[in-house]
């Protein structure tokens, strides 16, 4: 500051000799103290693109997970998929009670302050819409569209609650009991029937996700979960269980979840979601970037029937294959990350992945899948994903 | 601290147990149940069932409170309640709180279509391409899937209308139910539904149905 006025080659001098401060070489954040945080963190402002999708083609709000984002096996709450048939319905805690009745020898009812004391198990387990991925089942041609909005209907969470089997041992099944109808507490009372037994082994009534209570939308204060089975059977809302000795043939078990055959028969309590994969990068209406060169391919799959044992990707439309690498944990039920290196020439290239659980179940192609189902059916769809990759390294989704 | 987690935990009478080996007791308990049953790598084996280990802070459910909320219609008729409504008096209502969205005949949407058969809308409709474009689940019918009666009578009553459900007596559910079986031809035209007669209804989706449990293909 001082030398500016005086001049002087010798002031000159020591002027060029003396460092300019930091703060005129570095980037603006490292020169400033740095804002305030908030009570409840949000992700960056600058990844506001990360963001579920919303589709009422259904009739009915449908929002999907944004999976060409996700890095790693867990879904953030916020971006969780969900589809209400009913909306979301505003729960006062205090006043919600579980109910168990029917066949049982002491019908209860259980506060959600006394329901918290119970022991709890805490699972990672992804869950899917019985109709993810309807439009690739459906649509004779394949639509341009991202991987979130074509096949977001499933995320992966960390999920706690207390196993079912304590309240309803509480309340003691009678013997001729075989299945329990489970409802919410919403404006269409949502309600499936569920095959006891199954209950008892894997039945929980989820509490939190990922850490924190239970989201509105995925069932505050509290939801039925069955790891592996399809979405609408984890009834949101949960407060009574009524146990029978068959199902009730509600609404959704009667026409929306069911699934007609080839021959024309209705499927019904096809209550499992099969081995799955996507590759999520790169995916649909993403585009490689210049140059052209390394790439890794990266992916999730999951099985409702157990652990994920291989997947195999291929680069060239399924004439060769190559064992992509899992990366742990690899868990019962739950996303499984996979990856493989690529060297992307610049040429038109269709990727595809295809899992395998310890079943040795894995996924069929398109036209697989088609023969098993008439044309109009869409739920339960789990064949192989194929993304064509074009010169110009623009990414669009391809029947395989 | 350690005792008093003991007797929480243990049944009755056991509290009494000297202190060392009550604690036994207690992991015992535990570790031999899902509690503590860890996520690991165990390979194919069903995860095994919950001990019959009785917490026991669920409270007496009271019989007023059970015919309260049990609202679930069975298809053999059990918990349909008294009342009955007629094909006509349920046209009426049908125009009045269902056709804005499932369409004057039931097939027009774009709410799920409630009448005729499954599958892709006929070529025959001037109107398919916009349907299957705009509605893709108008491929499902209630009349062609549903396999008993008594589920339209439930569903009506526990969710319809959409924007008031549970709004709707008993009576005008059954008048409902009795036009949505008869637009599908399943009752005559001077039907009157109650809680005898609807269990007796045979729909088509029962024959086709097959159930996926417990077989698995």
């Amino acid at each position: 500051m001082g030398g500016l006025a005086t001049g002087g080659v010798g002031m000159a001098v020591a002027q060029a000799a003396q460092p300019r401060p930091l703060a005129a070489r570095l980037p603006d954040a490292m020169t400033r103290p740095g804002g305030a945080d908030l009570p409840y963190g949000l992700p960056a402002a600058q990844e506001a693109q990360v963001e579920r999708t919303l589709s009422t083609a259904a009739g009915f709000p449908v929002w999907r997970t944004p999976l060409q984002h996700q890095r790693g096996i867990i879904t953030p709450s916020g971006l969780h998929f969900a589809v209400h048939h009913n909306g979301v319905p505003d729960i006062a805690p205090e006043r919600h009670t579980l109910k168990v009745h029917g066949l049982v020898h002491k019908p209860l009812r259980f506060d959600l302050e006394r329901l918290l004391r119970y022991p709890m198990v805490s699972r990672v387990h992804f869950l899917e819409c019985a109709g993810n991925s309807a439009a690739n089942a459906l649509s004779p041609t394949a639509l341009d569209q991202t991987l979130g909005e074509i096949a977001g209907e499933v995320s992966c969470s960390e999920w706690t609650g207390v196993p079912l089997a304590y309240l309803l041992n509480e309340a003691g099944v009678k013997d001729r009991a075989q299945w329990v109808v489970a409802e919410g507490a919403d404006g269409g009372s949502h309600s499936r029937s569920l095959p006891l037994k199954a209950l008892l082994e894997h039945g929980m009534v989820a509490l939190y996700q990922n850490g924190e209570r239970l989201r509105p939308s995925q069932g505050y204060p509290m939801r039925l979960f069955m790891p592996g089975w399809e979405g609408n059977v984890n009834v949101k809302w949960l407060h009574r269980l009524e146990v029978t000795d068959a199902p009730a043939y509600t609404k959704d078990e009667s026409g929306l979840y069911t699934q007609v055959l080839a021959d024309g028969r209705i499927e019904r309590f096809a209550f499992h979601m099969e081995v799955k994969s996507v590759i999520t990068h790169p995916s649909g209406q993403q585009r490689l970037p210049e140059p052209h060169g390394f790439c890794e391919i990266a992916g999730l799959a999951w099985s409702g029937r157990g652990r994920i044992t291989r997947v195999d990707v291929s680069v060239d439309g399924g004439r060769t294959w190559a064992a992509a690498q899992l990366h742990g944990p690899v868990l019962d039920r739950a996303f499984t990350r996979f990856t493989l290196p690529w060297q992307w020439n610049g040429r038109k290239a269709d990727l595809m992945s295809r899992a395998t659980d310890e079943h040795g179940r894995t996924q069929p192609l398109r036209s697989e899948w088609k023969r098993r189902y008439a044309m109009h059916s869409f739920n339960h769809y789990n064949a192989v994903q194929a993304w064509r990759v074009q010169a110009d390294g623009r990414v669009e989704n391809v029947y395989a | 601290m350690r005792e008093d987690l003991c007797s929480q935990l243990l049944p009755a009478g056991r509290a009494t147990l000297r202190r060392g080996v009550a604690v036994a007791m207690v992991v015992g308990l535990l570790s031999a149940g899902r509690a503590s049953e860890a996520q690991a790598p165990s390979a194919a084996a069903p995860a095994p069932a919950a001990p019959p280990l009785v917490i026991g802070l669920g409270q007496p459910l009271s019989p007023a409170d059970i015919d309260r909320y049990a609202i679930t219609v069975f298809p053999n008729g059990r918990n349909l309640p008294p009342g009955r409504g007629s094909v006509e008096q349920g046209a009426r209502l049908y125009a009045m709180h269902c056709a804005a969205c499932h369409g004057a005949q039931g097939i027009e949407g774009p709410a799920a279509r409630l009448v005729g058969t499954d599958g892709f809308i006929g070529w025959s409709d001037p109107l398919r391409p916009l349907r299957v474009r705009k509605y893709p689940l108008q491929v499902l019918s209630v009349g062609a899937m549903w396999p008993y009666a008594t589920t339209v009578f439930d569903y009506v009553r526990r969710g319809m209308p959409m924007h008031a459900p549970k709004s709707l007596a008993d009576n005008e559910v059954y008048g409902i139910t009795a036009h949505l079986l008869h637009l599908n031809g399943l009752v005559a035209g001077d039907a009157l539904m109650d809680k005898e007669k609807l269990p007796q209804v045979v729909m088509p989706g029962r024959d086709r149905t097959v159930s996926a449990w417990p077989q698995e293909r």
